[in-house]
C-alpha cells in the first residue's frame, strides 16, 4: 500500500532520513521505533506526502504519492492529528466529524452515511461520556482520545499515528493499543504508529522498525529486532532495564491480539 | 476504549449524538427566523425614521407599491414617495449589504487564521482604504465611476492592494505561513498607517472628510452604490458559502486540514481573496465600521457551535440586521459616524464574551 524507495529527506540541507527502503503492505500492524531525533516522524510524514524527499520516491497504491490530490491520499491514509488550541468551542462531536470531511459531498455537507461513521467512531473509542463537553476542556489524554475518534471516523484503510499514546494514563494506552489491533484484525486497517515505548511496541505489533540517525537499521518481529545488542547500541541503554517491560517474545503476534 | 468497563455504564451514546445536531438544527432555525424578522423591522423602522417622518403603514404602503404594484389604499405625498424609496431605502439596503459581508469576512478571516481576534481588517485591508481614501482627499483630481467618488475607488484599490502585498510578503520568510501573515499584516499596516497620518497631516481643510470617511457611515448611500456593491459582496460571500466545509477542516490546523484532504495552499488563496474581496467592497462604500465583522461571528458561534455552514448564513444575517440598526441609531443621534454607534455597542459585548469564556482567548 505504502512503498518508499530509496527516501532521503533532508531540512535545510541537513539529512534526516537516509536512504530508506520501507514497505507497509495492506492490513499490517508496523510500529517505528528508534531514539529521539532518529527521524521516525519525518519518516511518517514522507508516507503522508507532506514532506517530500530530497531522492528516492513514496509511493501509495502502485502510484507516486505526488500524482494524488489531498482529498484521495485523505481516503487512503487517516492520520491522527497532533494536539492543537482549538480557536473556538468546539463540541467532542464535532471535532470527530472532521474525519468524514474526505468522504462528504463538499457543498451539501454530512450525509446520514457520514453521521453513522461518526457516531460509531464515537462508540468504539469510548468517547461516550464526553459528547457535548467542549474539546478545549478536557484533559490531554481525553482529546488524544477524541483526535484519535477523528481518525477512526475517516475510515481509511491505512491508520497513521504520532506517539498516540504520550498524554494517556496506563489504562488508556492498553486500550488505545487494543483498539488499534482490534481496528487492524476487525477491519483489516493497517496500522503505522510511532512509538516510543518498547514495551507496548513489541507487546502488540508484529512488525518492528527501528531507525537510528534516519537509517532503517532492522525490520521485523519484536524478537528479531530488539535485540540485546541494538537496545545497548542504538538506544544506549542497559538491555536488562528494557527487558524488564518489553519481554522479548518468540511468537511475535503480540499479547494484545485477541 | 473499544471495550472497558467505565463506558459501558453509557447507553444510547449514538442516539446522544443524534439528539445533539438535531437541537444545533432547530437553533439554526430559530435564529434564521429570527434574523429575518430582524432584518423586516430594521427595513421598516429604518426607512420610516428621519427628519421627515413617515408613518410605518404608508413605509409598507409605498415598498409594496413600488415592489408589486399593489395599492393598499395608503395616502402619501410624492415627496414622501421620494424619500423612502430614492433616498432611505438604498441607504438601508447598503447598510444591511455592508453588515452582512464583514460579518461573512470576519467569520472567514477567524476561521482562517485560527485567531478568535481576527476581524475583516486584521490583513491591513482597513490601513490600505483609509490611505487610499487620504490620498484622493489630498490629490487634486476629483472623477466619478458608477456614482462612486475618487474616495470609494482609491479606497476599493488600497483595501485589495494592501492584502495583496500583505500575502505577497508574507510568503518569503520562513515562519509559517499563519503566524507569517498576521505578523506582516501588522507590519504592513503600521506602514500604511504611517502613510495616512502623512496625508492626514498635509490634508489641511480636507482632514474633516478624510476622518468621516475613516469614522464610516451610509450618509452618501445610493442606488448607484448599493448597485457595485452588492453584487461584489453577494458573490463573494456566496463562494465562501459554498468552501465552508474546507473553512471547518482548518479548525485543527493547516497540517490536520491537509490530512482531511483539503489543499490548504489552494484553499487559503482562494478564502483570503474572497474574504478580502468582500471587505474592500464594504469598506469602499462605506467607511471602516468595527466591531461587526469580529462580534457577530462570535455570538453566532456560541449558539450553534463552530461549522461554517450553519455560522456563515447566520453570520451575514446577524450582521445585516445589526448594521441596518446601527445606522438607524447613528441617525436618530442626528447623523453621528455609525462607526461610532458600532464600537458603542460591539466593544462593552465583546467584553462580556471574552469573561464569559472559561479558557479564554490565545493569540
Amino acid at each position: 500500500m505504502i512503498e518508499l524507495r530509496g527516501v532521503t529527506i533532508a531540512y535545510r540541507g541537513r539529512p534526516v532520513v537516509r536512504d530508506v527502503d520501507l514497505e507497509i503492505r495492506a492490513g499490517e500492524r508496523v510500529a517505528l521505533i528508534g531514539p529521539n531525533g532518529a527521524g521516525k516522524s519525518t519518516l511518517l510524514r514522507a508516507m503522508t506526502g507532506v514532506v517530500r524527499p530530497v531522492a528516492g520516491e513514496v509511493r501509495l497504491d502502485g502510484r507516486l504519492i505526488t500524482a494524488f490530490d489531498r482529498a484521495a491520499i485523505a481516503r487512503r491514509l487517516a492520520v491522527v492529528p497532533q494536539q492543537a488550541e482549538l480557536p473556538f468551542a468546539t463540541r467532542v462531536e464535532e471535532v470527530v466529524a472532521l474525519g468524514r470531511l474526505p468522504h462528504e459531498d463538499p457543498i451539501r455537507g454530512p450525509r446520514p452515511a457520514d453521521r453513522a461513521a461518526t457516531a460509531a467512531a464515537i462508540e468504539r473509542v469510548g468517547l461516550g461520556h464526553l459528547l457535548g463537553r467542549d474539546a478545549r476542556e478536557l484533559s490531554l489524554g481525553e482529546r488524544q482520545l477524541v483526535l484519535l475518534g477523528l481518525a477512526v471516523a475517516q475510515a481509511a484503510p491505512v491508520l497513521l499515528l504520532d506517539e498516540p499514546t504520550v498524554h494517556l494514563d496506563l489504562r488508556h494506552q492498553v486500550g488505545a493499543m487494543e483498539l488499534l489491533v482490534d481496528l487492524n484484525q476487525r477491519d483489516g486497517t493497517a496500522i503505522v504508529a510511532v512509538l516510543h515505548d518498547l514495551g507496548l511496541a513489541s507487546m502488540f505489533f508484529e512488525r518492528l522498525v527501528l531507525i537510528d540517525r534516519g537509517r532503517l537499521v532492522a525490520d521485523g518481529p519484536p524478537a528479531e529486532v530488539l535485540t540485546d545488542e541494538r537496545i545497548r547500541d542504538v538506544f544506549g541503554v542497559d538491555p536488562s532495564i528494557v527487558r524488564r517491560v518489553a519481554p522479548a517474545r518468540s511468537d511475535g503476534a503480540g499479547a494484545g491480539a485477541n | 476504549m473499544a471495550a472497558t468497563a467505565a463506558d459501558e455504564a453509557i447507553p444510547g451514546r449514538a442516539s446522544r449524538v443524534a439528539w445533539r445536531s438535531g437541537r444545533a438544527r432547530s437553533r439554526t432555525a430559530t435564529l434564521a427566523i429570527a434574523g429575518v424578522a430582524a432584518l423586516g423591522l430594521a427595513l421598516v423602522l429604518g426607512v420610516g425614521f428621519g427628519t421627515v417622518a413617515i408613518s410605518p403603514v404608508d413605509t409598507v404602503g409605498i415598498l409594496v407599491h413600488r415592489l408589486f404594484g399593489i395599492d393598499l389604499g395608503g395616502t402619501w405625498t410624492a415627496a414622501a414617495d421620494t424619500i423612502v424609496w430614492d433616498l432611505r431605502l438604498p441607504r438601508v439596503l447598503t447598510a444591511m449589504t455592508v453588515g452582512a459581508g464583514l460579518a461573512v469576512a470576519g467569520a472567514t478571516f477567524q476561521g482562517l487564521l485560527r485567531n478568535p481576534l481576527a476581524d475583516p481588517y486584521v490583513l491591513g485591508t482597513a490601513s490600505g482604504a483609509a490611505l487610499g481614501a487620504a490620498i484622493a482627499v489630498v490629490i487634486p483630481i476629483r472623477a466619478t465611476i458608477l456614482g462612486f467618488g475618487l474616495i470609494h475607488g482609491l479606497a476599493f484599490v488600497g483595501a485589495l492592494g494592501a492584502v495583496f502585498a500583505v500575502y505577497r510578503l508574507s510568503r518569503i520568510n520562513g515562519l509559517s505561513p499563519l503566524t507569517s501573515l498576521l505578523l506582516t499584516g501588522y507590519a504592513v499596516g503600521s506602514l500604511l498607517a504611517a502613510g495616512l497620518a502623512m496625508a492626514m497631516y498635509l490634508s489641511g481643510a480636507a482632514l474633516r472628510q478624510i476622518f468621516a470617511y475613516l469614522l464610516g457611515g451610509f450618509d452618501t448611500a445610493g442606488w448607484t452604490q448599493l448597485g457595485a456593491t452588492l453584487p461584489l459582496i453577494a458573490i463573494g460571500s456566496g463562494l465562501i458559502l459554498l468552501r465552508a466545509r474546507s473553512l471547518d477542516g482548518f479548525l485543527l490546523g493547516e497540517e490536520a486540514a491537509i490530512h482531511l484532504g483539503i489543499d490548504v495552499r489552494r484553499e487559503r488563496a482562494i478564502l483570503l481573496g474572497l474574504a478580502s474581496l468582500v471587505t474592500a467592497a464594504a469598506v469602499a462604500v462605506s467607511g471602516l465600521i468595527g466591531f461587526v465583522g469580529l462580534v457577530v461571528p462570535h455570538v453566532v458561534r456560541l449558539a450553534v457551535g463552530p461549522g461554517a455552514r450553519r455560522v456563515l448564513p447566520l453570520a451575514a444575517l446577524g450582521g445585516a440586521a445589526l448594521m441596518a440598526f446601527a445606522d438607524l441609531a447613528a441617525r436618530m443621534l442626528g447623523e453621528i459616524p455609525v462607526g461610532v454607534v458600532t464600537a458603542v455597542i460591539g466593544a462593552p459585548f465583546f467584553l462580556s464574551l471574552l469573561r464569559r469564556t472559561r479558557t479564554g482567548y490565545e493569540l
